[in-house]
């Protein structure tokens, strides 16, 4: 039985208003004819216009995307290897202390792992001579650090719920450990590759604390350009181009969701008829 | 001969140990540096600290300051009372709306759900922007809100904009904002498994449905609870891009002080001890969540 | 029949255009226990839930002890159930879940203890009292599940399917367990279940459902050896059917069983017209099998094809010489080796049943 409250129902229209509602308002914004961010003074896209001639915002959108496509690969083959470390081997010399460095990343506020970085380069730089500069090498070593811990809880949790008999059947079927890793293993967990992937690009994309620590002079990532601008305010070039981040993310997404709904209905329609040839 | 090795046990020992070195190196060797900056003294050279020789081998003025000098304790009490708020609020609006969600038909709740996790997808930095339009003293919601408040109050306390910017409130409600998500989806995990016919057998025992919910769903979703407000409590305390965006710069966070110090004051065993505190101040909700994590999952699988 | 209980006119319900219960009118007596019967998907279980209040008829009404259910939402009946998977909450313990129905009740705290104590007595559960229900066993969940819908002494007891869940010795034990139970504290039983063999141990009337439609409604040995239809009639036990011509009509009707190749007498049964085609249906216990040929009105022979042996009985399939099989199953009253036995494999053997025997089936 179904009991659906107006209550229930009230506040799920308020959560979602109070989501969506300050993105549609700068979505609107960003149309703005008016210098002033806020107030609104007719319709136009002359931001749009200003923004296409900007090579600062393109330049620094190209870093960002070579950055986060570098890091998420690396994050995500060291981020597996973790996660089947931790749900597959669980007995080998120090695993309490692996589990913990797992672990840690997760909570550990970015300004502590962003200072720590900044300092372990300093260091680095003055005592080993290396990285002789702080900048694209540097960026991406601590956004492959933070973003491979998501991709190891990913794995690790899409291994603990897979059926090990399948493995134990390779195995029986004469498969060494790491033909079942290959064979098996992997081609299963796929799938939780892939969203650790994604999700590693995404907070590398997205990553503003770490990279203001980690970076230095001449290396521009997008976030960190629009976090020095916004530092001073509303202005209306950000809104236009929040307004095409924020767009392109969208459709990105719900594209993806649709397609997984899509997929999800094609198998249990085949599941259905499979179990009706059945009987 | 690589290859014998790598098939009969190289390949696990790389499995394991090339995410191990890389975890080694760039994040316990670099925090370590800190817990041990920490302890340093600060001097005027590059890098601007120094152990031993001149300076006391351990410098704990670092630790001393953080309860004599009120900037740290009031920052530790604004980030706590900060975090706390914006978890209590999100729970407040979470709670219902996750209900809710296990409530609504199939097909409607998918789409829901995804409307739900779309804005964690979308740039933080953006959304924190987009409250920044919605509160300066010229937007229409801004406004809105000063008519309502007018309206509300008598003549004399009448204002011609909310000061909205720049004040905990503000901080507070970005929070609320970008970490709501974090609440609703562990929340909706868990109401979601739990048993529908459970409801049904306290509504055959003489429940309403408010005592149903308050003795059968409340103490069920309780670990729900308890992950979704770790979720939205850690990050908070340590935010650094709301407080120093939307915040009141005379009262900073810690996640700011931290920044601050270290940066402009370029008094890096400060910061380091001030960083070390925070932490130590997170083990223990962490240990809480753990310990509850634990108990759930003893639960399950004792059924 | 004594005073009634429950009271179901006419009642259907329908989910989008799945009719799920189609005009059903039954009543129920009080101290009366009931089986709802069918396969799943047959309609029994919603129409448990129609009287718990968990879903509304789409037409029709129910009254229990005369009051017209349409408006009392659940929590107010006067009727509990006995969850199909207990519903047991798992953050109480097994005196709490006893005890919870009783919150609602206006009575003092001693009392509300004493009547769980009373409860956990009945049903021999004392020492588990404070346990969690993941921590004690099967059966002694499903007695707490009965205890604690017997908590509020309600008018009307609901059990869904409640020996599913039990393996089967422990099943036997417990069926005997709730009819003691029911006797001692007079509270009206209905059971839904899929099972025939447990709704006639325990029911004192069985109504027998299909696609929404009672059957059949009537004591646990008319409905089986009286089926009305052949859904009954196979539904409850095994069954052999053949389709019949009515030849003629006196002190017993004949008729012609084109599959077996012969005509059969049966007892005279009410609306039986000379012509009409139907079907002769014969339990297979009611058969004699024997290896030396008999004399009566039905003999019939063949050859043992198959053979189970069960212990105390075994089944044999005969094959006829029309292609035919029939089932026979006999009792194994004597002990001994091959000798002994009534039938072996390809054995030539003689089949008689009495005309009372046989079901003549129009529907």
């Amino acid at each position: 039985m179904r009991r659906n409250s107006a209550f229930l129902i009230a506040v799920l229209g308020f959560g979602f208003a109070f989501f969506y509602v300050p993105i549609l308002s700068m979505i609107v914004y960003s149309f703005n004819a008016s210098r002033l961010a806020t107030v609104w003074g007719g319709f136009s896209t002359k931001w749009y216009g200003a923004l296409m001639s900007n090579g600062q915002v393109a330049e620094a959108l190209k870093l960002s995307l070579e950055i986060a496509l570098i890091s998420s690969t690396c994050a995500t083959i060291m981020g597996t290897m973790a996660g089947i470390t931790l749900a597959r081997f669980t007995k080998f010399r120090g695993r309490t202390l692996f589990s913990g460095l797992v672990t840690a990343p997760l909570i550990m506020p970015d300004v502590i792992t962003g200072i720590s970085l900044l300092i372990f380069f300093i260091l680095m730089a003055q005592y080993v001579g290396w990285p002789a500069q702080r900048g694209f090498t540097t960026v991406t070593l601590a956004h492959i650090t933070f973003s491979m811990v998501y991709v190891t809880t990913i794995v690790q949790s899409r291994m603990l719920s897979a059926d090990r008999a399948i493995e134990e059947a390779a195995m029986d079927l004469g498969a060494r450990p790491w033909q079942v890793m290959r064979d098996v293993t992997l081609p299963v967990i796929s799938p939780a590759i892939l969203s650790g992937w994604l999700l590693a690009f995404t907070i590398s994309m997205d990553d503003v604390v770490i990279t203001t620590f980690t970076t230095g002079p001449g290396t521009t990532t997008l976030p960190i350009l629009i976090w020095s601008k916004v530092k001073l305010g509303v202005t209306p070039d950000i809104n236009a181009l929040a307004t095409l981040i924020v767009l392109t993310v969208g459709i990105c997404v719900i594209g993806a969701g649709v397609a997984m709904n899509r997929a999800e209905i094609r198998r249990e329609r085949d599941r259905r008829m499979a179990y009706r040839a059945n009987e | 001969m690589l290859a014998r090795w790598f098939h009969r046990r190289g390949w696990s020992d790389l499995v394991i140990g090339l995410p191990y070195v890389w975890l080694l190196i760039f994040f316990l060797i670099p925090f370590l540096i800190v817990a041990a900056m920490s302890f340093a003294t600060r001097t005027p050279t590059a890098p601007p600290f120094g152990f031993g020789g001149e300076n006391p081998a351990i410098n704990l003025t670092g630790y001393s300051r953080l309860f004599t000098d009120a900037l740290y304790l009031r920052a530790f009490v604004t980030s706590l009372a900060n975090a706390a708020v914006a978890m209590v609020l999100c729970l407040a609006l979470g709670y219902p709306m996750a209900l809710g969600l296990t409530r609504v038909e199939r097909g409607w709740r998918n789409i829901l759900l995804m409307l739900v996790i779309l804005p964690f997808w979308t740039s933080f930095l953006l959304r924190v922007y987009a409250w920044m339009g919605l509160m300066g003293s010229n937007s229409w919601f801004n406004h809105l809100l000063t008519q309502a408040w007018n309206w509300l109050v008598p003549q004399a306390w009448a204002l011609r904009s909310l000061p909205l910017m720049h004040s905990n409130f503000a901080v507070v409600l970005v929070m609320v904002y970008t970490y709501l998500p974090f609440m609703i989806l562990p929340l909706y995990a868990n109401l979601e498994r739990l048993d529908e016919t459970l409801d049904e057998a306290a509504m055959d025992l003489g429940s309403r449905p408010f005592a149903v919910f308050r003795d059968i769903t409340l103490p069920q979703s309780l670990p729900g609870i308890i992950a979704g407000g770790m979720l939205v409590f850690i990050p908070a305390a340590g935010e650094l891009v709301i407080p120093t965006l939307v915040g009141d710069a005379s009262s900073p966070m810690i996640g700011r002080v931290i920044s601050d110090e270290f940066a402009s004051a370029r008094d890096w065993p400060m910061a380091s001890s001030v960083a070390v505190a925070l932490l130590i101040l997170m083990v223990g909700p962490m240990m809480i969540y753990s310990h509850f994590e634990a108990r759930a999952q003893s639960r399950e699988s004792g059924t | 029949m004594s005073e009634s209980l429950v009271r179901i006119e006419g009642v259907s319900k329908s989910f989008g255009t799945f009719q799920a219960v189609r005009d059903v009118s039954l009543e129920v007596a009080k101290g009366e226990i009931f089986s709802l019967l069918g396969g799943s998907g047959c309609g029994k279980t919603t129409l448990l839930r129609m009287l718990a209040g968990f879903e509304t008829p789409t037409a029709g009404r129910i009254f229990i002890d005369g009051a017209d259910m349409a408006a009392v939402p659940p929590w107010d009946r006067p009727v509990h159930m006995m969850f199909q998977s207990y519903a047991l909450f798992p953050h109480m313990s097994v005196e709490r879940n006893v005890g919870y129905g009783l919150k609602h009740e206006a009575m003092s705290s001693a009392a509300r203890q004493a009547r769980v104590r009373e409860m956990l007595d009945l049903v021999q559960l004392t020492e588990f009292a404070t346990r969690k229900p993941h921590q004690i066993s099967g059966g002694q969940r499903q007695r707490v599940a009965l205890a604690r819908a017997l908590a509020r002494q309600p008018k009307l007891l609901l059990l869904d399917e409640p020996l599913a869940a039990l393996d089967k010795k422990l099943r036997e034990h417990t069926q005997f367990e709730l009819m003691s139970i029911q006797e001692r504290t007079g509270v009206t039983f209905i059971v839904v279940t899929h099972d025939q063999e447990e709704a006639m141990t325990l029911s004192d009337r069985i109504a027998v459902m299909d696609k929404g439609q009672v059957k059949q409604v009537g004591r646990p040995d008319a409905v089986y050896e009286f089926p009305n239809s052949r859904f009954v009639a196979n539904f409850l036990g095994s069954i052999n059917t053949w389709e019949a011509k009515v030849m003629s009509i006196a002190d017993v009707v004949t008729v012609d069983v084109p599959q077996l190749g012969q005509r059969l007498q049966a007892r005279p049964t009410s609306g039986v017209q000379v012509g009409q085609a139907l079907s002769l249906a014969l339990r297979p216990e009611k058969i004699t099998i024997s290896r030396t040929p008999l004399q009566g009105a039905n003999v019939i022979a063949g050859e043992v094809k198959d053979l189970a042996y069960f212990g105390k009985d075994s089944l044999y399939r005969i094959a006829l010489p029309s292609g035919a099989l029939i089932s026979v199953h006999a009792v194994n009253a004597h002990r001994g080796g091959d000798a002994e036995r009534l039938a072996d494999w390809y054995d030539k053997v003689w089949l008689d049943f009495a005309p009372a025997s046989a079901i003549l089936l129009t529907e």
